[in-house]
């Protein structure tokens, strides 16, 4: 905690619970973004789920409040961490990550036909969304390492071996929405290392043909890359249909329920979502909930506070003292915005139907602490920042 | 290549290579949010009301609320049909599950609970006309307890709905089943036409007898009812209610006593036959039957369509209504017809006598008369009390043999034979008086083996006496007769009486105009009449043995046709009371041998019950009908 030090020392005269809490190193419209997306989860979910569960009309919300309690009180630990040690911890955190990853393979719970699931005695526990923290700790600490070696086209090539590993396991089990997210966030990690130009357009290049080639090849040799319902959920939105188990009913619904809400929303009215024509409600299209309950104002406003986060996100990757820092922040600003924008994008029909959750906005324990985890990641580089910079004036 | 000098100590200098790629990575968010934004403001802000609208109309469903139909009673106002309320079981093919393994799953249990086979289900749902979501008919009269199993698991059956439906009750079993029709299902090819076009698929229409011709009062108005349904298809309450308005009553101008009655005679006889009560004046009809007759009922409840096909083919043709369509041979009960003719067209005067030796040679061909009794001398009200065959084949000559030569035929076709008979019971047929265009035209086309040879005199001789390829339905010649009777009037036999509504009101009378009025004098009536009175009432008439004792004096003439490859057809026509007639009752009986010994008795029968209710039966309408002509 060395460089949490010079905090107690320049301003003593600041209370004992802030110190502890070391909000007055935190960033205040980070913090205000993070927990305004989570209230507004909880709010949606106490107006809109209440006939989900006859038997417990407050299910979902008391849950989600109760992760959003833990996730906050996580995200302040975190941020007291003195982050750029997590070097060291490198191989034992990329180990871990890819252990845990091969683990549900062996004793996962299958949800839906893919095994994503941990059961713990109390609690399910989804490995992959920690993995896609603990990717951007363990990527950024092997490039940090490698940084002052000569950076050759091996060196890239072993990065995004290191980088990709992680999203190869997830695709196998199958989770197709965390696989994308893993690569989006290796790529962006890449990118902000500075590797060169060449490298990254050619990785892109490569990354685009090996997609299409092996997917025509093995079109034309009859295997199938993709599991059956995971083509039809990336292909149904170009060709809309009536059966409610279809990826593409599910997009027409959304669309429905969102354009429906206008400006003001439908408040309990929203029929789309009460009469249950939207499917996965809490989690997957939990936005179009939002969008026809509360109209353009609500919709408007989340995406407000996701600019808001990835604003400041953005800034803690400027003002970070440490490279370090600078592509941690870089992986965690591509895990947040992309899947907010891809899970958006979904809902609002611009995008294939892929599983990929909002963050801080749909229900579930995992996905809210990965993401606290992340912004207080994020939190802890931006405290340490400010230290440095206190002590250089 | 380095990335950088010293990545420890110093902090990060913001060189213009992570500047610009921070950059980048910030432009994508902008221009990720932006493309966002911009279509959230679209589908909300620019098309918002389209989707208002569309989300507006998912999950109403407008569920049809069917009305009562009307009853259907007799004159006196005996219900003769009415309604009986019934939880239906009903499986709309279309909303099963579409996973096959599922769909089998639910049709067995099904099958178990409402005792079916699989094969029995299947085959309903394939006998039911399958577009737009038509419902099958799978149990009708659930009992209780199954009634509230299914609605209590109504979620574990997709496609199956439990409903209060009306069938019709019959209670007096088969009474008048012909006159009374059925109702079923409405098919899509009645749909299309303009009268159904309020209709929709499960609707329930007349389908013959007075339940069709009356459809549209009987029927009433359905109701609707707009319910909130959610993705699943499970009711979330009401949003609308359009109640349902109850059909018309029809009141009928059938006499219960009197359709029993000659119902009774029919069946007690045991061989095919029908019969007509008619009012002569009104045209209203007091009782019309047919044997072998069908119960109703069988159509109240679902069946297969080889057992509809299976009911339709019973020996003895159950289905068709002898009374308005089956054509016959009259024999001599033609003869009034033919007397008609003979006098009105100058061919005889009343006085005419022809000398009846008991057979008569016409063109090398020597006919008799039945039995081959000679009646010497007689004029035309004695050869119609004696029913002399020679008097008749005379006349048959001279019609043929005076110019145009189809008087006879004329005169049949102004008195309703071999047209359609107007009444209000659909599919009457119209029988057929032959004519020498028709024969020859049959002949020459080779279609009909029967008709062997050209139109000669002895076909215009068969005719005179009711004889050769004429057909004639009981109907129609009750109708004939009653021309004669009320002095010309063509009357249009009806067994609608009038339409009440609900609340007792008379809102429509049925009392359809003559169709024409015949040119009879009142001295041609009056002779062929009393030689029918004669005849039913003087020793040596053909019917005075059946109607000699009869209290009433009736005006009566029999008919024993001959028929192709069976015994004689028995016929009685007879108008009651002589000579103000209000009544004609006209008896046929299949093989049923002379028509004094098998219809007569018969015909007897029904007036007695018709006198019997009536207190002697000599009313205004009798009275008053005393002078035409």
């Amino acid at each position: 905690m060395e460089a949490a030090k010079p905090s107690f020392t320049i301003a003593p005269q600041r209370s004992r619970l802030l110190e502890v809490l070391n909000l007055r190193n935190l960033d205040p419209i980070l913090l205000f973004a993070s927990i305004g997306l989570i209230a507004f989860s909880v709010f949606t979910l106490a107006s809109s789920t209440q006939h989900e569960i006859a038997a417990d009309s407050n299910y979902f919300v008391v849950r989600q409040a109760l992760y959003g309690v833990l996730g906050i009180v996580l995200m302040i630990a975190v941020s007291r961490i003195d982050y750029t040690r997590l070097r060291e911890l490198r191989v034992g955190i990329y180990a871990f990550m890819v252990g845990s990853i091969a683990f549900v393979f062996l004793v996962g719970t299958a949800v839906r036909g893919s095994n994503r699931w941990i059961e713990f005695p109390l609690f399910q526990f989804q490995p992959s969304e920690l993995a896609k923290v603990l990717l951007c700790v363990s990527l950024a600490a092997f490039i940090y390492e490698r940084l002052r070696r000569p950076f050759g086209i091996r060196t890239t090539l072993w990065l995004l071996a290191v980088g990709l590993l992680p999203a190869a396991l997830v695709f196998l089990q199958p989770d197709l929405g965390t696989g994308i997210v893993l690569v989006a966030i290796a790529l962006t990690i890449l990118f902000v290392s500075g590797i060169p130009w060449q490298h990254f357009a050619a990785i892109v290049a490569a990354g685009a043909l090996l997609a299409g080639g092996v997917y025509l090849a093995g079109s034309a040799v009859g295997v199938q890359f993709l599991h059956g319902y995971q083509e039809d959920r990336l292909t149904a939105f170009l060709h809309p249909s009536e059966d409610p188990q279809d990826a593409s009913y599910q997009v027409t619904q959304s669309k429905i329920a969102i354009g429906s809400g206008e400006v003001s929303g439908r408040g309990d009215d929203a029929t789309q979502t009460e009469l249950l024509f939207l499917p996965e409600r809490h989690t997957d299209f939990i936005y179009a909930v939002i969008g026809e309950r509360f109209g353009f104002t609500g919709a408007a406003l989340v995406i407000l506070l996701y600019a808001l986060l990835f604003w400041r996100g953005l800034r803690v990757m400027r003002i970070s003292t440490s490279f370090y820092g600078v592509m941690i922040a870089g992986g965690i600003v591509a895990m947040l915005a992309f899947q907010a924008i891809v899970n958006v994008g979904m809902n609002l029909g611009l995008m294939p139907v892929t599983g990929i959750t909002l963050p801080l906005i749909s229900y579930g324990g995992s996905s809210v602490l990965g993401t606290f985890l992340a912004l207080g990641l994020l939190q802890a580089i931006h405290a340490q920042s400010r230290a440095h910079s206190f002590r250089s004036y | 290549m380095y990335l950088l000098d010293r990545p420890e100590d110093i902090p990060p200098r913001l060189t213009n290579r992570l500047n610009l790629r921070i950059a980048i990575l910030g432009a994508v968010v902008v221009a990720a949010i932006a493309t966002v934004l911009l279509r959230l403001w679209s589908l909300q802000i620019l098309d918002g009301q389209h989707y208002r609208a569309m989300a507006k109309d998912h999950g109403i469903l407008d569920v049809r609320v069917h009305p009562p139909r009307g009853e259907i009673l007799d004159r006196s106002g005996r219900v003769l049909v009415e309604n009986r309320t019934v939880m239906t079981l009903q499986l709309r093919p279309s909303d099963l599950p579409s996973d096959k393994s599922e769909r089998r799953r639910e049709l067995a249990k099904l099958g178990d609970l409402l005792g079916l086979s699989q094969p029995e289900i299947h085959q309903r749902v394939r006998a039911t006309p399958q577009y737009a979501g038509y419902p099958v008919v799978l149990k009708q009269g659930l009992d209780r307890r199954l009634l509230f199993y299914f609605l209590e698991n109504k979620e574990s059956f997709p496609g199956v709905s439990v409903d209060r439906t009306y069938v019709r009750r019959y209670p007096d079993g088969s009474l008048a089943a012909h006159v009374l029709g059925q109702v079923g299902q409405i098919s899509p090819h009645q749909l299309t036409r303009p009268q159904y076009k309020t209709l929709r698929p499960g609707d329930v229409i007349g389908q013959a007898g007075v339940e069709y011709t009356y459809d549209k009062f009987l029927r009433g108005t359905a109701g609707a009812e707009r319910i909130q349904v959610d993705a699943l298809g499970r009711p979330r309450g009401t949003l609308g209610h359009r109640p349902p308005q109850a059909g018309d009553n029809l009141r009928l101008t059938l006499d219960s006593g009197v359709q029993e009655t000659g119902e009774t005679a029919l069946r007690d006889k045991g061989l095919p036959g029908a019969f007509v009560a008619m009012n002569v004046h009104t045209g209203a009809i007091l009782g019309m039957g047919s044997y072998p007759t069908f119960d109703p009922s069988f159509y109240t409840r679902p069946h297969t369509k080889a057992q509809y096909d299976a009911f339709g083919n019973q020996p003895g043709d159950p289905l068709v209504d002898r009374a308005d369509q089956g054509g016959y041979p009259t024999g001599s009960a033609f003869k009034p017809i033919t007397a008609t003719a003979a006098l009105q067209d100058g061919l005889i005067t009343p006085s005419t006598i022809f000398d009846d030796t008991g057979s008569l040679d016409i063109g090398g061909l020597v006919v008799h008369n039945a039995g081959g009794a000679a009646n010497g001398p007689i004029d035309m009200s004695t050869a119609l009390q004696v029913s002399s065959d020679v008097y008749f084949f005379n006349l048959g000559l001279h019609a043929s043999a005076s110019g145009n030569g189809g008087q006879i035929q004329d005169w049949a076709f102004k008195y309703g034979l071999g047209r359609k008979p107007q009444i209000d019971v659909p599919d009457a047929t119209a029988g057929l008086i032959p004519t020498p265009a028709w024969r020859n035209r049959v002949f020459h086309s080779h279609k009909n083996p029967y008709i062997d040879r050209p139109w000669n005199q002895g076909d215009n001789v068969n005719l005179a006496v009711g004889q050769g390829d004429v057909m004639v339905t009981p109907l129609q010649l009750a109708r004939a007769y009653a021309a004669l009777a009320n002095g010309g009037a063509l009357v249009r036999p009806h067994v609608g009486g009038s339409i009440v509504n609900i609340r007792g009101q008379t809102v429509r009378k049925i009392h359809p105009a003559p169709q024409r009025h015949l040119r009879i004098s009142s001295e041609t009536r009056n002779v062929i009449l009393e030689g029918l009175h004669r005849a039913a009432d003087e020793p040596g008439g053909t019917s005075y043995a059946v109607m000699g004792s009869f209290p009433i004096p009736v005006a009566g003439k029999t008919g024993t046709a001959e028929r192709q490859g069976q015994e004689d057809q028995s016929w009685y026509s007879v108008i009651a009371p002589y000579p103000n007639p209000q009544i004609v009752v006209t008896v046929t009986v299949e093989r049923g041998g002379f028509g004094a010994e098998t219809a007569a008795p018969m015909a007897r029968a029904i007036l007695e019950r018709y006198f019997n209710q009536h207190g002697g039966g000599v009313d205004t309408a009798a009275a008053h009908a005393a002078g035409p002509g």
